[in-house]
């Protein structure tokens, strides 16, 4: 047949060759990664996007292979993923994250941060006020799986002693410490997730935590075992507590934006929300696996009442330095 | 001027260079795919997780190994959720292996870089979109308790059911980290008709008026048909054709040859029209 006379077979012929390589090199870097192109292919790949880029629309306006138009479509779009996709390294990134990001983000949601303080300092003086004036309430506060034997009708020698001794990660408190732990995270999460409708959810998980914490105050208080009880809790709790806050902060400026968005449509605002929150979760990810370090470590090691009021209140200052201390404007 | 036909899930991204990529949006069906595939890698981790450590226990007989499974699954599943969707999609396909196997990715809304702090915060949401969900359903209550869980699901239907209620196929997630996800497939190349299937062409002279019938909707219909490649449907293509261009069949004439030659014939026609900006959408367009 007379293959000359059809223009778009021509055009394919002569341009084929150089978007077969720009695939091949596609489909390297997405199998290894960007650092494993030689400096030639590295050299060649935004050019070869463009000449494919280039083909693209040369194609659409006159040729009528459909497979042609579809094939250059998804090979343009991939490259362009790749071509405009992340160029920070991850190390850079990391420290970007840490020395601005991070604390600019935290400091920012101040008035959250504060809303959601006080909610878990509501339910935790409420909580102690009920179980301290009758102990009944205190089943209705600190589910079962939760308490671990700590309830009302625990002794205070039996009080005492989950205080000071060491857990053994094969036995059944190993198993419980390790549930604490996701499930405190897990509570974390849920604080920043369920803010999306419009706050209240959020509102109330962290009323419930603080109530958890007051009722188990004042269970080891009446046993006398307050001081020692808080000490225990706060070596790490300061630190969980307020990545907990944090995260309810996050959430409730989530549901705040989409209730009333001002300017911004409600879509916009959720945007800009999210992204601020999510670096808030982020940190606080961070922040609970210290937590889980002063849970799991510290707290078996140190059993000295001093030391463990110490650490905690070491670590509040600490914090609270990292994120509301003034720092010089940085250029971005 | 454009002549795709309007596709509900095709966007708009204009690179750089000023090409607009038209995008296709991943349908709620791929991506619900994708998900479940992707909770059977988690769970088929956390499985063969647990039988390597219960078999490394029983071999060196330390006791205790029920106590340890439980470690393992809180942790590990604690771990999976939590990171396996954001390491994923945070590498260079911004994919989990469900959504590769689907041929989507996660993309920024507005066309630019996806940042990581978009993927946690469309991972986070996950929490309130599928796993609290999930934990209602396994919840039992009766009277008063019964309610609250059923109120509970329809509350976290609202979330579940988000993405199949807007344009964009957003969930929850998207929503709020400015991303959504996309169609990209593997670029497969396929062989162009004209030269796959090569046939006599001085046998097939058609006239002007008979070319000048079809537009390129019916050119790409063909394309199809040629490509699938169906007996029946050759067929009955063929006949369709040969009578709209009152055209007699010859007793040696074979349907795909006629097929392939008025195919090459008609694109060679049209394209040649589009060089002098005259592109003839389907065959009610008068152009």
């Amino acid at each position: 047949m007379n293959e000359t006379n059809l223009r778009s077979l021509r055009f394919r012929r002569e341009r084929e060759a150089s978007w077969r390589h720009l695939e091949a090199l596609l489909l390297q870097v997405e199998r290894r990664s960007a650092n494993s192109l030689s400096d030639d292919d590295m050299v060649a790949f935004p050019a070869l996007y463009r000449a494919a880029l280039s083909s693209l629309s040369v194609a659409r306006e006159t040729s009528l292979d459909q497979a042609l138009i579809d094939y250059l479509e998804a090979l343009c779009a991939r490259a362009y993923f790749f071509v405009y996709g992340a160029r920070m390294t991850l190390l850079g990134r990391i420290e970007q994250f840490f020395k601005r990001d991070w604390p600019a983000a935290v400091l920012d949601l101040w008035r959250e941060t504060l809303a959601s303080g006080l909610l878990i300092l509501a339910g935790a003086i409420v909580a102690y006020a009920l179980v301290t004036t009758e102990p009944g309430w205190y089943s209705s506060f600190v589910p079962e799986d939760l308490a671990g034997g700590r309830d009302t009708s625990a002794s205070t020698e039996s009080l005492r002693e989950t205080l000071y001794t060491d857990v053994d990660a094969s036995s059944a408190l190993g198993v419980f410490a390790t549930f604490l732990f996701t499930h405190n995270a897990q509570i974390a999460l849920f604080a920043f997730a369920l803010g999306f409708a419009f706050c209240v959810p959020s509102a109330l998980l962290l009323a419930y935590q603080g109530c958890m914490l007051g009722a188990m105050i004042a269970l080891f208080a009446s046993h006398g075992l307050g001081y020692e009880f808080t000490g225990w809790i706060f070596i790490h709790g300061v630190t969980e507590l307020f990545a907990v806050t944090l995260a309810g902060a996050a959430g409730l400026r989530i549901g705040w934006s989409i209730a009333f968005p001002g300017v911004l449509t409600r879509v916009a605002a959720a945007e800009r929300a999210g992204r601020q929150g999510a670096i808030v979760m982020l940190g606080v990810v961070v922040m609970l696996f210290f937590a889980g370090l002063l849970e799991g470590v510290a707290r078996q090691v140190i059993t000295s009442d001093v030391i463990r009021w110490s650490v905690a209140i070491g670590t509040g200052t600490a914090w609270a330095l990292y994120f509301y201390s003034p720092r010089g404007h940085e250029a971005v | 001027m454009s002549g795709a036909i309007a596709d509900p899930l095709v966007r708009p991204l204009i690179t750089p260079e000023g090409v607009d990529l038209r995008v296709k949006l991943a349908a709620v069906s791929e991506r619900a795919v994708a998900l479940i595939t992707d909770l059977a890698i988690i769970v088929g981790i956390l499985v063969a997780l647990l039988f390597v450590v219960l078999g490394v226990l029983s071999a060196m007989q330390i006791e205790g190994g029920g106590a340890a499974a439980l470690i393992v699954w809180l942790l590990g599943f604690f771990v999976l959720r939590n990171f396996y969707f954001t390491l994923f999609e945070c590498g260079a396909r911004a994919a989990t292996p469900g959504k590769r196997l689907m041929g989507l990715r996660v993309a920024a809304r507005d066309g630019g870089v996806l940042s990581a702090d978009a993927v946690v915060a469309r991972n986070a949401m996950r929490e309130l979109e599928l796993y609290l969900p999930v934990s209602f359903l396994v919840q039992r209550g009766a009277e008063i308790d019964a309610w609250i869980i059923l109120a509970g699901i329809v509350w976290c239907g609202i979330f579940v059911l988000f993405p199949l209620f807007n344009r964009d196929k957003l969930r929850a997630g998207d929503l709020i980290a400015g991303t959504w996800v996309l169609r990209t497939p593997k670029p497969v190349l396929l062989p162009d008709l004209v030269e796959a299937l090569p046939t006599a062409q001085t046998l097939f002279a058609f006239s002007a008026a008979q070319l000048g019938v079809y537009g390129v909707k019916e050119l790409q219909v063909l394309e199809n048909v040629l490509r699938v490649g169906e007996a029946n449907s050759v067929e009955a293509v063929a006949v369709r054709i040969r009578t709209k261009i009152r055209w007699t069949k010859r007793p040696d004439e074979e349907d795909v040859a006629f097929l392939n030659a008025y195919y090459a014939a008609l694109r060679q026609h049209l394209e040649h029209r589009l060089l002098f900006g005259r592109r003839k959408l389907d065959k009610h367009d008068a152009n």
